[in-house]
């Protein structure tokens, strides 16, 4: 079958997005489910992969998926009445790290939304598309969720 | 927290065990230097003296779909083999071979030249006789030259009328350690 674009061999898209997936999973999730998270979002990228129309912006391709993937853990954690704990904060910015232990009270896609919006500067059109919903649903998402913070801090 | 090996090994045999590859690769070290050999679905595909591997993957993905990946395991019946092969211990390859890809005059000529017993030498223009076209001694050449399925496809075994060891993709210095390595006998 020729392909309609010419792909990096996968082993190559593989190499030079592993430490950003990795990165982008580790943050929202929990040592162990981060791990099957990026072996997760590397395997939907391989399903997909032939049916890629352009190989432009590969790297925001696969974070979408990878948040995708990270969403749907937390979901499936949060409905199973379990509360996800966060990975430890040294690496995430200070200001963020400060609260961000305090998101994982908040439903799935309020934290998703505080931590891509605070965690990684991720602008709401690029949450929008991680979370699957609008640009306009993801700004709801975060300020909801930063609003319930701040009731929790004050009560 | 980093990616370990383990989790990295993980993912790759995965791939491969769900069906989700064109084509799985590795890297070996043989007495002739790396080999880069890969299998497709169908079979051994590429064993190619590994020159510029980036290259390699390139024109695999070219040529069977772009999901190329390095699964050691997947290569490993392919790796017994060459090893055996290397210590003189295996005369014949029992792996199957994918050259469905190629070229219909190619397939000919190389499924002939799989017939070539190890150890001996046969000459271009005696492959072609066998093929039926005994005037394209020449074409023969340019197939063989284009072997992507190196030692296991035995065209070092291939030499010129006057049994000289003339041209080969890996280098004559390649070519004449197998012939040595087969106790086979040329110029």
């Amino acid at each position: 079958m020729m392909a309609l674009v010419t792909l990096p061999p996968f082993e190559r898209f593989y190499a030079d997005h592993r430490e950003a997936v990795f990165g982008r999973v580790s943050r929202l999730l929990r040592r162990s489910d981060a791990e099957d998270a990026y072996q997760e979002t590397f395997l939907r990228a391989l399903r997909a992969y032939p049916t890629l129309r352009h190989a432009e912006r590969l790297d925001a391709w696969v974070l979408t998926i990878a948040t995708r993937v990270a969403i749907d853990v937390l979901r499936r954690r949060s409905s199973d009445g379990e509360l996800p704990d966060l990975p430890a904060p040294e690496t995430a910015r200070p200001a963020f790290a400060q609260i961000e232990h305090l998101t994982a009270e908040l439903p799935p896609k309020e934290r998703a939304a505080v931590v891509l919006r605070y965690g990684y500067d991720l602008d709401y059109a690029d949450i929008g598309a991680a979370l699957g919903s609008s640009e306009e649903a993801a700004r709801q998402a975060a300020s909801s969720g930063v609003r319930r913070l701040r009731g929790r801090r004050s009560e | 927290m980093t990616i370990t090996d383990d989790l990295d090994r993980r993912f790759r045999e995965t791939a491969s065990a769900e069906g989700l590859l064109d084509v799985a690769y590795d890297v070996l070290d043989s007495p002739v230097g790396p080999l880069l050999v890969a299998m497709s679905e169908r079979g051994l595909c590429r064993v190619a003296f590994d020159g510029e591997p980036e290259r390699d993957l390139d024109s695999l993905a070219r040529t069977f779909g772009a999901r190329v990946l390095r699964v050691p395991r997947r290569i490993e019946s392919a790796r017994v083999e060459l090893d055996e092969y290397f210590e003189g211990n295996r005369r014949s390859f029992d792996l199957p071979i994918d050259v469905a890809t190629l070229p219909v005059f190619q397939q000919r000529v190389l499924r002939e030249l799989a017939r070539v017993p190890y150890g001996r030498v046969t000459t271009y223009g005696a492959l072609a006789g066998k093929i039926g076209s005994p005037r394209a001694a020449r074409a023969v050449g340019g197939a063989l030259n284009r072997n992507p399925i190196a030692i296991v496809l035995p065209c070092h075994r291939v030499v010129g009328a006057s049994g000289s060891l003339v041209g080969y993709a890996g280098g004559l210095q390649r070519k004449r350690s197998l012939l040595r390595l087969e106790g086979a006998e040329a110029n």
